[in-house]
């Protein structure tokens, strides 16, 4: 695969005459400031930072020998910080507006909760250090986890899964580990409901299960009979989110799990979708054996563009003993960190260290801030917004299964039929209107999907605008004006970027130009 | 509560537009029996700022800083200073509060970042393309196992007595539970294993840690040459990213896939995360690799710009298909590896990884004169074993009591071995004076 060498425009536009996109002279347009890669800025020998000369010593690097040049570029620390800056402006963010992504819950990320994971007791803890010297490190990580099985109703928990997907991998293995205790090898599929986040079948799928699809019924929920007839000995558990990804509640889930629990199987709970219930509702009461709860969404750890996410596991009693390591018990002096499985039916270990910690810090400021009565609060508002929302757009928009809904609500495209506009056109539409877009096209159980999480930190006034605009939307549909919906989005930075020229032949990393004699000597 | 934009008198008028009588009654599809009365018992409620402030603050003040002492762990995390703007751009809202880019035209900072921090991966590893980050460098190694797996069509891993034990765990645990073999070799303090004879025709791939989890440096290009010759992937796992900036890469050596931990580059210790994952390959493995891929493109302005590509690969698309489950990465992580990276620029990096292999040069021989201790290894970067004549753990724990974090002891990460290793760090962050006392402490508590 070559790399920049498609003919693409390797550089900004040339500051020279007007530009064509622009009409500026330099390509930029008043506070969008165009901004080459940082590999376009270098200029040898300069630096961002001062270092001490090296001691001089003889190196000791047994034999091997030192590297001749790694290829980075040189910048001056004002011009990393330019930089930066000017790229964190063609940025969206739940900081600048409304983030409204179904199943993602972009809440508000105070600043709180950074100022606490930055304390040096928290922040500059090596993971390796003797425990007598972290035991405030410990003690936090004890008390988030007393936080998350009271709000669970849960017997256990593990704090170890790097992420949402990383904590549904840890349930699967304690899932499986239990069935493997009891001598029951014969269980090799797991069921999965046609709604379910793609992560689901791709993590039952990782563990060596067959997966099974479980249809959905008329009004949104999970088919129960379905269910009943695909359970049996050779069904290891059922992964179900809850609220589903239709923003519905199952309101059957105490059948489902005792339908699961009646074959022998057991009961795993996508908990991304647990900031609709948080404070109201104790899983372990819904019946559920295990969970992963998203720190990053329910507890409000910044998503940071892609991460770092936090997924720790809770487990009921039935599951409780089949954790990984590391975990926090309490010793004779304080905290102690159990850091191998040894013979017991703890399995082992799923990453380096203990876990997220940083996210630990912050989703614990968030639990204390709020405390109990602002958790209710707080699943109240975001369930009220989502129903809100949802009421105010059905008579334009067609809504798929009927209230309520949890705390978020779901379109389909029927409202577009035979405007020529697609769902994608309406979110790309609602960017030049200042908006993220909803999630598109997920779940898959309805035609165009629009998945829309408002959350509780939004404002009644901001909730108004944003109806209004997409209101304003599919009446435009409506009214034919196909042409600039598909033109959409004019204001951004970018306008649509060709996803299919990317995939064919990808350029995934920048290489240095070819020097200009070398190409002339071609 | 602070963060609840809604007043009552919102509530009731938006009440009055779902014509639903109460927030409660929302909720009535929720099994009566499971809807508690109010808010939950056993937890405390609300509190304001300060008062949170002051419990996380007495909490925190119960663990020593690493930076309030002289401190020499390593093992897999470093300490390493970060300069100032660092941590204030990746605290900016618009990268600190986004979402995962999946809308590239609201998006095109995160995207522009991922691609120049997949080309600096690329670069630092020596190797073709590197992806948009994992969890850490221990699931990067698992993931690069499962990989070449799947590359080869074979199921045995073989993996060296030098790889980080934590590495080890984690990928024995995926062999476990995802059902393909992992052969663990002994440890291997001084570097002296033949890995090459271990390999057979059922060999996916072999796993070596440099420098190793002992800080023992290695030249593997053989053990590339003999990987190829049996059809079998090289695997290079690298927890200090800084020693890339003295170090030849492995893409040099001839490496297939780098899993490596990017901690050193702008992320803080953290107790151990979040960090961010490295993963480099060739370019004729780009479709089999996991996790997410910024590449550029163009718009429909004919302007350059960014998008996550070759998403087939991925869950949201592939579902049980897919090549890995990883959704979300590392990404603010990434991000001031990132631009910690664009600080030091080619000059930085070369002179901060010879200024750390100094200092430990240095400190290896103020230890070495230290009576009965001795140094492990010939070759290291910044991080080397010495052998004690006592129990290391008892030794920390003796350093600790004068405020000196005086390494890791072997046992630590080899329950019931070694007990007399212990793994010594040293980075820019560590005076003359730290050594010097470190020495003079370990001379009184060994005598």
């Amino acid at each position: 695969m070559s790399m920049n060498s498609q003919g693409r425009p390797s550089a900004i536009p040339a500051a020279s005459g007007t530009d064509a996109v622009t009409g500026t002279f330099t390509g930029n347009r008043g506070l969008q400031i165009e901004e080459p890669l940082i590999f376009e800025q270098d200029s040898a020998g300069r630096c961002g930072v001062d270092l001490p000369e090296a001691p001089k010593v003889a190196s000791r690097l047994g034999g091997v020998k030192p590297r001749a040049k790694v290829g980075l570029p040189g910048l001056a620390e004002p011009q990393v910080v330019r930089h930066y800056t000017r790229l964190s402006q063609k940025n969206y963010a739940i900081d600048s507006g409304l983030y409204p992504l179904g199943s993602c819950t972009m809440k508000h990320n105070p600043r709180l909760n950074e100022k606490m994971a930055r304390l040096p007791g928290f922040a500059d803890v090596h993971p390796l250090q003797p425990e007598s010297t972290v035991q405030g490190a410990l003690e936090l990580m004890d008390t988030l986890a007393h936080w998350l099985k009271t709000l669970t109703g849960m017997a256990a928990v593990t704090l170890a899964p790097a992420a949402g997907a990383h904590g549904e991998m840890c349930g699967i293995m304690a899932i499986r580990s239990a069935h493997e205790a009891k001598g029951d090898t014969g269980r090799t599929k797991i069921l999965v409901p046609e709604s379910a986040h793609g992560t689901n079948p791709a993590t039952a799928a990782a563990c060596g299960y067959t997966v099974e699809s479980i249809p959905a019924t008329a009004d949104g929920r999970v088919d129960l009979d379905a269910l009943k007839a695909k359970l049996g000995p050779d069904v290891a558990g059922l992964m179900l989110t809850n609220p589903n990804t239709c923003g519905l509640f199952e309101r059957e889930i105490l059948a489902i799990a005792e339908a699961v629990h009646g074959a022998g199987a057991y009961f795993y709970c996508d908990g991304a979708n647990f900031n609709a219930i948080v404070g109201r509702v104790r899983p372990a009461d819904l019946g559920i054996d295990v969970m992963h709860i998203n720190l990053h969404k329910t507890f409000s750890t910044p998503h940071g563009g892609g991460g770092p996410g936090s997924g720790p596991v809770v487990f009921a009693e039935s599951l409780a003993p089949y954790v990984p390591v590391p975990y926090v018990v309490h010793g004779a002096d304080g905290f102690q960190l159990v850091e191998t499985a040894g013979e017991g039916p703890a399995f082992g270990r799923m990453k380096a260290f203990h876990g997220q910690m940083g996210m630990f810090t912050r989703a614990l400021s968030y639990m204390l801030s709020h405390g109990a009565d602002g958790l209710w609060q707080a699943s109240g508002d975001a369930v009220l917004n989502a129903n809100y929302v949802m009421a105010r757009l059905q008579d334009v928009m067609t809504a798929s299964f009927e209230g309520p809904c949890m705390h978020e609500c779901l379109f389909d495209d029927r409202f577009l039929k035979g405007t020529g506009v697609t769902t994608l056109d309406i979110a790309k539409a609602l960017i030049d209107e200042g908006f993220h877009p909803m999630t598109m096209y997920f779940p898959l159980v309805v035609h165009g999907a629009l998945l829309i999480e408002p959350t509780e930190t939004e404002s009644k006034a901001g909730l108004d605008q944003f109806i209004d605009a997409l209101r304003s939307l599919a009446e435009r549909a409506k009214s034919g004006d196909v042409a600039y919906f598909q033109g959409a989005p004019r204001l951004t930075p970018r306008r649509r970027l060709d996803e299919t020229a990317a995939a064919r032949k990808p350029v995934l990393r920048w290489v240095p130009p070819v020097p200009a004699e070398a190409l002339a000597a071609e | 509560m602070r963060y609840l934009p809604l007043t009552e008198a919102d509530r009731q008028s938006m009440l009055a537009a779902i014509a639903a009588p109460s927030v409660d009654a929302l909720f009535r599809d929720v099994p009566e029996a499971a809807h508690l009365s109010g808010p939950i018992g056993g937890l405390s409620n609300h509190l304001g700022e300060l008062e949170v402030e002051r419990l996380l603050g007495a909490m925190a003040a119960k663990s020593i800083p690493a930076g309030s002492v002289p401190s020499f762990l390593g093992a897999g995390a470093y300490r390493h200073h970060v300069p100032a703007t660092v941590d204030h751009l990746v605290q900016r809202g618009e990268f600190l509060t986004a979402y995962t880019p999946y809308q590239p035209e609201v998006s095109q900072g995160t995207l522009q970042v991922l691609f120049e921090f997949q080309t600096q991966v690329a670069l630092l590893t020596g190797m073709d393309v590197a992806n948009a980050s994992m969890y850490d460098g221990a699931t990067a190694c698992a993931e690069a196992v499962m990989m070449a797996n799947r590359v080869t069509r074979k199921k045995k891993a073989i993996l060296s007595g030098g790889l980080h034990p934590h590495y080890r765990d984690t990928t024995t645990t995926d062999a476990r539970f995802i059902g393909f073999d992992a052969v663990a070799l002994p440890a291997d303090p001084e570097g002296v294993e033949d890995l090459a004879a271990r390999i057979d025709d059922k060999t996916s791939c072999v796993v070596v840690q440099n420098p190793s989890v002992f800080g023992q440096v290695r030249d593997y290009s053989d053990l590339a040459k003999a990987c190829q010759a049996k059809g079998a992937l090289l695997i290079v796992v690298v927890t200090e990213a800084l020693s890339l900036g003295l170090l030849p890469p492995p893409g040099e050596m001839g490496a297939d896939i780098v899993a490596a931990e990017g901690q050193s580059f702008g992320n803080a210790l953290n107790f151990g995360g979040p960090y961010v994952g490295l993963f480099a390959v060739k370019d004729k493995y780009v479709r089999q690799m996991p996790g997410r891929l910024c590449g550029e493109t163009v718009d429909a302005d004919g302007r350059r710009g960014f998008v996550l590509t070759l998403s087939t690969r991925e869950q949201h698309i592939r579902r049980e298909k897919a090549t890995s489950n990883i959704c979300t990465n590392a990404g603010l992580c990434a991000l001031a590896f990132s631009i910690h990276l664009s600080l030091l620029g080619e000059e930085g990096v070369t002179q901060l990884a010879k200024l750390n292999h100094a200092k430990a040069v240095q400190l290896a021989d103020k230890l070495a004169a230290v009576p009965g201790v001795s140094v492990v290894n010939d070759g290291f970067f910044n991080e080397f074993t010495v052998k004690l004549p006592k129990p290391a753990a008892g030794v920390v724990e003796a350093l600790a009591q004068r405020r000196i974090l005086g390494g890791v002891p072997v046992s630590r990460l080899y329950p019931g071995e070694m007990d007399d290793l212990l793994l010594v760090a040293v980075t820019e962050t560590n005076t003359e004076s730290d050594m010097d006392a470190f020495a003079k402490a370990l001379t009184e508590v060994l005598s």
